[in-house]
This record gives structure tokens, C-alpha cells and sequence, in this order.
């Protein structure tokens, strides 16, 4: 079915490639930041607030600190200093200085000789408040308020961030649509719910220097933060990655505890462990925004879109985090896998008195792509074309650029759609199947990388790979790629071993630690295989010259004519003067000793001059049509996705493993969005912060998962590959809700679409007097 | 909120060694075994009995060390990830959830590995519905359960 089963062949890419780690992790030998103990270590623990919004009068620790036990308390005065992932939206502190901003937030910090004193000493802590109004509803936070939680609200608001885009002329298409379409979509938040909670470990030695070990997909992001709020030069700070046990983006952002903790290591000069419990994961959350979006679509009667309205207003609870880029991907991320001549969008980001919302898997995508693929489910039907048809007739051509300038290179979207239509026995199923049955169609595109790094200063690649090979002849490879369970530090490892031609077990990719990590920005806005896996080859390229070159002058050969083989490089025609892979080693050394290369990749410049141009830029997108197939109890409302045909474009898929993987696991995390799973507030308070409460699918409710992967080579992705990570997850949603449109004629316009939601809404197509299917 | 009982001795079987320590009485397992013998393959993914993460087997019954007092396995044999790995390489299960890529993150993978192999030692050849009733106490959040259903059922099979 995939184009790169043909040429060229590879030894171990695009095959299936167990996890490297994964002897590790199966055994329980795989070390998390909780598994790890220092001499000596302390315990923190975080005093809470329980109040939503309150300005913090007084905060008396006086008896916590004369607890025996007890090393350190710590408010907020001492680190001032406010951070955040984007440097534009600083508005967040190690602990609250001034006002505490939701149920959660953190207030007081305290080390001590194990977690019941750090209790006991919390609750030994007196806070007097002066209580203040509380926000709820990003609605509110729209007009100026009394007490706006952040001083940078506009203009007495609680609006965190206004985007404003327009293109072409939007009021022109409509004048002129022959139909038009309307959804208003509302979307409950949901969290990442990955297995790990949090753990941080800090230790400041004499030295000077402080070392910390976090759960983190992004050590440079914390690196940085943590050398900004304590006022330690970066050089004296050294971050390491342990096994990162989930992130989904809940562990992108530098955090508030991480950063307290290595406060009470100085505070202290012990280690200091902090480690959170479920219900610390559920208010730290940073999970997919609570979203209200309106979008009109305007087309002509053959079905060619001719513009975008859209609007959304996002609850980004108490802090910024990503909610800049959130606000603008909920509008741009609009804007693919079809050709739109015009589209204008609004969005708001509202801060509210609630635990912060930020990146989660296909961040800033979902929301907007859920209700653009209905509204267009909704066209189709109106205009009575074929929804296929319909994403046929308004495809994006590969090499096309959107009218917000977004540059499209690859796109196999057109085999997506074919392979899911055939596979899925499209034509016999759409609106034949009986009553309760269903099959819907959804796509998706999502960014293969953010194309401008969230830092600019120094200027830097966004990637750098280092590779080391000493006379043993393994491979040590230095990335800070932040491997997460999604498998980068596989790809890694074969992506240099593919190109040096030697066995995977000689290669071996040292864990994160920024004091012999190259910078790498990490793991979000699925960048690392299309980035990494650039700068890795590049690495393994240069290595290979040398190595060529010292295999050359053993055999005589000149290096154009030496063929990579396995562990060996052969001159064509005399495989009998081949060089070992190890003697080729061994001569290159000879003069300079141990080998080393770097490989760095920056992404092209691109995108338009306008503000917010950068948003939604990528070297590449990833592309999506999946078909679902449902099957409803119309009495109780419950439903089963029985099959979804994923047909996905990621370009070359490097690892079939992996990218099922993300493909399954994606579908998963989609299907929790959609059937069920629901941060649910009163008023400010999180109702439901642990696993029982929050309910993820459980095993029963995954449907058969069938991976097409038709992507063709991508022209600026490693061998070809883009990105598999979250494109994955925005085509599901849609696709079922269009599949239970097929099985029961209900359009859903608010997720989690729950069984009750289902049962009420045949009951109004009844009472309506609008039979489906003969129901 | 109490400080803690004096630690008392318990005796017990772990990974088929005897094994004396003390403990207070409220220590939970889950502590006894990665706080207090340092065995960190279980992992704690929420403490309330709702992630399956810190499965354990007591007398060879998949059990959740979080919810279970360190006590209660006075004279009982406690088998952890550590119990059932090889010296060298790995078990049959063990093998499969590897070549099959049912774990990602491995976070769960510790938990699951304890409930599959007990299930495969009690069920050598599961439905694939059994599989799923066996599994359903514990969360995976990265592989949707496919590749780790998979896994199982080729363990099983011994086709791998
Ligand atoms: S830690 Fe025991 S079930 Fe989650
Ligand atoms: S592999 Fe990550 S939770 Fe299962």
C-alpha cells in the first residue's frame, strides 16, 4: 500500500523497530525521576491554595519552620522573578507572589526530612487572604472585570490574548456563496492523563552548580527558566532527563514546582525531591482549553469553498503557558487540507480563575478541526454531494501555499482519502447501513514541526545531534531530544546506524543531560523526527566521510566507489577488499583518536510578513482522512466505534511500530475527548481531579485500527518522513461525530458527546417529526 | 494527622526469598517495596487503586500494592516486576510487549506485564475478550491497548 516499500532500500528504516529502551521498560529497570534516590535527599511539598482568587495579605511559616524536620519554607518574595514557556507571555512564578490565581496554586514551598513532616509543617502554615471575585466563564473575562487576574489582561479584561486575521474578503464569498454552513461548537477541557505524575529531584552542590532531575519534554525550556528565576547562569545548571513516563505537552512547560524545588536544594544544599500525587497532575493540568468556536463556511454549488469566518474563545485558566500559539492554531490550523481563497478569524484567550490550560497532543488543532469537519459534513449533505467528493473537489495540491502563506510541500492527501474510501467500503455503507449503524469520514493536517523556535536568542539551530565513536567502536549519540515513549531515541539510534551501515546494539543514545547534550528544543509540536532525524543524518553523514575515507586509503579504492554495507564498506566489484567497519574505525583514528561529528538542522525560511505570520508555519504537515464506523444503542445511548480506517500522509514512515503506535495511541486519546472525558468545574473548583473521576477508553471501547500509511516522500523530511505524533489524533473525533450523524441523523456541535447527549438527541429528532433511515 | 506506629518486624517471601524487615503498620506495599527495599520496577502512577501501574502478585494473584497494607503479607509470598524478570534477557511476555512495541513510555508497562503473565500462567491461551477483562484495571495511555492486546495474544500463542 505505501509508496516507500519501492526504492530505496534500507537495512532498518521503514521496517518495524522494537523501542530501544524497551527491554528496559518491560523489566522495570528503565529509571523515572521517582525511581531515582540521592544521599541525604529531602522531601518538598506544596501548599495549595484553596482559594480561586485571593490576594495573599499575610503568610506566617514561623511555626512550620520550627517543626524538627523541617529545612525550608518558602514563599513567594523570594523568586520573584515571573517565567513561562513563550518569552512574551512571562506571567508565571516559581510560587505566587501577591495573589494566589486558582484552586492549586502554589503558595508555599517546604523541604523536609520526608513527605508527612513537609505535610505537617503545611499545615502548620498560617495564610491570611483577602478573598477576591472569582472568574468561571471566559465569557465574563471578555469586558473589563474589577479585579483582572493578571495586570496584563487588555485593557481591564481578562483577555490574555486577542488574534484578529483577515484574508482576501470574507463578506464578498458569503454575498456570493450559493451555500452556507454554521457550527457553534463548545469543548469541554480534557487533560493529558499520561501514567507518570510529575517528579523533580534537585541538588546544588559546593561547587556552585545546581543539578536537576525532571519529568520533562523539554530540558532547554527548564534549563532556561530555571536559570532566569534563580539567577544562576545557565553553565552552572545542569538539567537531566530520566525515562519520561507520558507527556502529551502536560510536561512541555517549564513548571512551577520544578523550579521550586531546586529553590529549597539551595535553600537547603540537600537534594530535594518533589513528586507529585494524581490530584497535584490534575491541577497542574496545562490540558487542552475549554473552547467555544463559530465557524461559517461559504461555498458554491459545486462544492468549491470560497471562505472561513471563524471565531473562538478559549478558558485559559491562570496562566499564559503556550495560550499565545493556542490562540492563533485555533484559527490557522483552519486552514489545510483544503484550498480556502478567504478567511477571517477572531480569537480570544481568557484567563480565569482555573488551573491553566496549554499544549495538548494536535495542540491548538482539535477544537477547530472537529467543528470545520462537521460544518462541512453539514455542506456536503446540503449541496448532496459525496463527503468524499466534497474534500476531493478542495484538496490543496502538493507545493501550494494557503492564503495565510502557509507553505504546503508534500501532501498525499488525495491517497489518504482514496485509501480510507476503499478500504472502507465506502460507497456500499454511507447512509445505507440500518438505522444505529454509521460510517463518517474526517480529515485532518497538522504541522510537522513548528517552523520558528520559541526562543530566538542566541540565534541557534532548532537541533543538534553530536556523535562520538571511540576504538570499542559504539556509538554514542547526544541529543536533547526529549524521548518520551514515542520512540525518537529508536528513530536516532537507526537513523545513524542506517547510515553508517553498522548493527543498531553498536549505537547508543545517551540520556538527556545538558552538560554533554547538544541543545534540542525538545519534544513538542511534533518536530523531532522531521528535525532530529535531519540533524542525525547530517551527523551520521559527516561521520561516514571519515570513515570512508580511512576505508579508502586501506583498500585502495577512491571513496566514490565504496558501497555501504552491513559493518562493512565494499569497493564495487571486489567485495573481497572490503573494509570492516571496525578497521575503518581504527585507521581513521590514528592520527586524532576518538571520532566526533554534529549534524544541525534549521528550518527554511518561510511564511508571510504580516503579524502572527510565523503561527502555523512548518518544513512540513502531516495529512489525515480517516473513516470511522459506529454502531448505536438508540436506547441507552451508548455507541461503539467498531473500525476506524486511519488513512495517514507522514510522509516515509521511518518505524511502522512507532508510527501505529502514535496512530493507535492517538485514536485513543481522541476517542477520551469525544465519548466522555471532561475536566468538570463548579464554578472554579476541579471536580474530578484523579483517574476514577476522569475516565480515559478503557480496552473494550478501542475500535480495530486499520494504518494505512500512503504518505509519499516528503522533499526536506529525513528519508523522506514527516511527523506522526499528533496529526494522528484530529482526524478521529470528527470522523466518528459524522459516522453518528450516518447511524442516527443527530449533528453534535458539543463534545464529550455522552450517551445522554446521544439518547436526547434522537428523542429530538423524533418529536421533530424527522424520521432517519426510516427511524 | 498522626505520626506513625513504631515499626514492628515483618517477615515475608519476596521474589521467593524470605525476606525479614520492619515496618510501621500503616505502611502501604507500595512503599514497603520502593521506598524501603529500593525494588522501584513498580511504579506509583496514583496511589488510589485506579492506574493498575503498581500491580504486584500476592501468592501469585495480581494485586495492587497501593491499596494494600505492607502488613497483611505477614508470612505471605510477594512477587514484584523484579520476581518475574530473568537474570539475563527476558520472559516470554516480556519479549512479545517488546517486539511488539506495547510499550511506549513503560510506565504502565511494569503493572501489565504483572497482570499478563499471571493471566497467561492461569489462561495459557485467552480469548481475546479475556484479555481485555484482564486487563481493564490497568491505563495505558500511549498505546490505545492495541499493541499491548497484541502482545499478549502472541505470548500466548507463542508465535512471535
Ligand atoms: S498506583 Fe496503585 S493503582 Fe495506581
Ligand atoms: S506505555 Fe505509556 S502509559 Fe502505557
Amino acid at each position: 500500500m505505501s509508496t516507500a516499500d519501492a526504492s530505496p532500500k534500507f537495512r532498518l528504516l521503514g521496517g518495524r523497530i522494537p523501542y530501544v529502551e524497551g527491554p528496559l521498560k518491560v523489566t522495570g529497570r528503565a529509571e523515572y525521576t521517582d525511581d531515582i534516590k540521592r544521599p541525604g535527599m529531602l522531601y518538598g511539598g506544596l501548599l495549595r491554595s484553596p482559594w480561586p482568587h485571593a490576594r495573599l495579605v499575610s503568610i506566617d511559616v514561623s511555626s512550620a519552620r520550627s517543626l524538627p524536620g523541617v529545612y525550608a519554607v518558602l514563599t513567594g518574595e523570594k523568586y520573584p522573578t515571573p517565567f513561562g514557556v513563550l518569552p512574551i507571555t512571562h506571567d508565571e512564578t516559581a510560587i505566587a507572589v501577591g495573589k494566589a490565581r486558582y484552586i492549586g496554586d502554589i503558595i508555599a514551598a517546604v523541604a523536609a526530612t520526608d513527605e508527612r513532616t513537609a505535610e505537617l509543617a503545611m499545615a502548620a502554615i498560617r495564610v491570611e487572604v483577602e478573598p477576591l471575585p472569582e472568574y468561571a466563564d471566559p465569557q465574563t473575562g471578555l469586558a473589563p472585570v474589577t479585579e483582572p487576574i493578571h495586570a496584563r489582561g487588555l485593557a481591564g479584561t481578562n483577555i490574555q490574548k486577542e488574534v484578529v486575521q483577515h484574508f482576501g474578503d470574507v463578506d464578498a464569498a458569503f454575498a456570493q456563496a450559493s451555500h452556507t454552513v454554521r457550527v457553534r461548537g463548545t469543548f469541554a477541557g480534557v487533560t493529558h492523563a499520561f501514567t507518570e505524575p510529575m517528579a523533580t529531584i534537585a541538588e546544588s552542590t559546593p561547587d556552585g552548580r545546581l543539578t536537576v532531575w525532571s519529568a520533562t519534554q523539554v530540558p532547554h525550556y527548564l534549563h532556561r527558566a530555571l536559570s532566569e528565576v534563580l539567577g544562576i547562569p545557565m553553565h552552572r545548571i545542569r538539567v537531566i532527563k530520566p525515562e519520561v513516563g507520558g507527556g502529551f505537552g502536560g510536561k512541555s512547560d517549564p513548571l512551577p514546582h520544578e523550579i521550586a524545588c531546586a529553590a529549597l536544594a539551595l535553600e537547603t544544599g540537600r537534594p530535594v525531591k518533589i513528586r507529585f500525587d494524581r490530584e497535584d497532575v490534575f491541577l497542574t493540568n496545562h490540558g487542552r482549553h475549554p473552547t467555544q468556536n463559530d465557524v461559517r463556511i461559504a461555498a458554491d454549488s459545486e462544492g468549491h469553498l470560497s471562505a472561513y469566518d471563524i471565531q473562538a474563545v478559549l478558558d485559559g485558566g491562570a496562566w499564559s503557558s503556550f495560550g499565545t500559539v493556542t490562540t492563533y492554531y485555533n484559527g490557522v490550523l483552519a486552514m489545510g487540507p483544503y484550498r480556502v481563497p478567504n478567511f477571517r478569524y477572531r480569537g480570544r484567550r481568557v484567563y480565569t480563575n482555573k488551573p491553566p490550560s496549554g499544549a495538548m497532543r494536535a495542540h491548538g488543532g482539535t477544537n477547530i478541526r472537529y467543528s470545520v469537519e462537521v460544518a462541512l459534513d453539514e455542506l456536503a449533505e446540503s449541496i448532496g454531494l459525496d463527503p468524499f467528493v466534497l474534500r476531493e473537489r478542495n484538496a490543496l495540491p502538493p507545493n501550494s501555499t494557503t492564503v495565510n502563506q502557509l507553505r504546503i510541500t508534500s501532501t498525499s492527501f488525495r491517497q489518504c482519502l482514496d485509501a480510507s474510501r476503499v478500504r472502507s467500503g465506502w460507497a456500499d455503507k454511507f447512509r445505507r447501513l440500518p438505522f444505529g449503524e454509521g460510517i463518517g469520514l474526517g480529515c485532518g493536517f497538522y504541522i510537522s514541526g513548528s517552523n520558528s523556535p520559541i526562543h530566538f536568542t542566541p540565534k541557534m539551530p532548532q537541533c543538534t545531534v553530536h556523535l562520538k565513536v571511540d576504538m570499542d567502536g559504539g556509538i554514542a549519540v547526544h541529543s536533547m531530544q526529549a524521548d518520551i515513549g514515542q520512540g525518537s531515541n529508536t528513530l536516532l539510534a537507526a537513523i545513524v546506524a542506517e547510515v553508517l551501515g553498522v548493527d543498531l546494539d553498536r549505537v547508543h543514545v545517551v540520556r538527556v543531560d545538558s552538560d554533554i547534550s547538544p541543545v534540542d528544543i525538545g519534544s513538542y509540536s511534533s518536530r523531532v523526527t522531521f528535525m532530529m532525524g535531519n540533524a542525525a543524518r547530517r551527523a551520521a553523514e559527516e561521520l561516514l566521510a571519515t570513515l570512508l575515507r580511512a576505508a579508502s586509503e586501506l583498500c585502495g579504492y577512491p571513496v566514490d566507489q565504496l558501497a555501504v554495507e552491513r559493518e562493512r564498506y565494499v569497493p564495487r566489484h571486489r567485495p573481497e577488499v572490503a573494509v570492516s567497519f571496525m578497521d575503518a574505525l581504527h585507521k581513521a583514528m590514528e592520527k586524532v583518536g576518538a571520532l566526533t561529528a554534529t549534524g544541525a538542522y534549521s528550518s527554511p525560511p518561510m511564511g508571510g510578513t504580516f503579524k502572527g505570520a510565523r503561527a502555523g508555519t512548518a518544513p512540513a504537515y502531516s495529512f489525515a482522512a480517516y473513516v470511522a464506523q459506529v454502531r448505536v444503542d438508540a436506547e441507552t445511548g451508548e455507541y461503539h466505534v467498531g473500525t476506524i480506517w486511519a488513512a495517514f500522509d507522514c510522509g516515509r514512515p521511518l518505524n511502522r511500530l512507532a508510527v501505529e503506535g502514535q496512530i493507535e495511541g492517538s485514536i485513543h486519546m481522541g476517542l477520551g475527548q469525544l465519548m466522555g472525558e471532561t475536566m468538570s468545574y463548579r464554578s472554579t473548583r476541579l471536580m474530578n481531579p484523579s483517574l476514577l473521576e476522569y475516565k480515559i477508553p478503557a480496552p473494550q471501547q478501542m475500535p480495530r485500527v486499520e494504518c494505512l500509511l500512503v504518505g509519499q516522500d516528503d522533499p526536506e523530511g529525513p528519508f523522506g518522513a514527516k511527523e506522526a505524533g499528533e496529526g494522528p489524533l484530529v482526524a478521529t473525533l470528527p470522523a466518528v461525530a459524522n459516522a453518528l450523524y450516518d447511524a442516527i441523523g443527530v449533528r453534535f456541535h458539543e463534545l464529550p458527546i455522552t450517551p445522554d447527549r446521544v439518547v436526547r438527541g434522537i428523542e429530538q429528532r423524533r418529536k421533530e417529526g424527522r424520521p432517519w433511515k426510516g427511524a | 494527622m498522626r505520626s506513625m506506629s513504631p515499626p514492628r518486624p515483618l517477615r515475608l517471601t519476596l521474589n521467593d526469598r524470605p525476606v525479614e524487615t520492619s515496618c510501621p503498620n500503616e505502611r502501604i506495599l507500595l512503599d514497603l517495596l520502593r521506598e524501603d527495599l529500593n525494588l522501584t520496577g513498580t511504579k506509583r502512577g496514583c496511589d488510589l487503586g485506579t492506574c493498575g501501574c503498581c500491580t504486584v502478585w500476592i501468592d501469585g494473584r495480581a494485586t495492587l500494592s497501593c491499596l494494600t497494607l505492607a502488613r497483611s503479607t505477614e508470612g505471605h509470598s510477594v512477587t514484584t516486576i523484579e520476581g518475574v524478570s530473568p537474570a539475563t534477557g527476558l520472559n516470554p511476555v516480556q519479549k512479545a510487549f517488546v517486539e511488539r512495541g506495547a510499550t511506549q513510555c513503560g510506565f504502565c508497562t511494569p503493572g501489565f506485564i504483572m497482570t499478563a503473565t499471571a493471566l497467561l500462567r492461569d489462561h495459557p491461551h485467552p480469548s481475546r475478550s479475556e484479555i481485555t477483562e484482564a486487563i481493564a484495571g490497568n491505563l495505558c495511555r500511549c498505546t490505545g491497548y492495541t499493541k499491548i492486546i497484541e502482545a499478549i495474544e502472541s505470548a500466548a500463542s507463542g508465535d512471535r
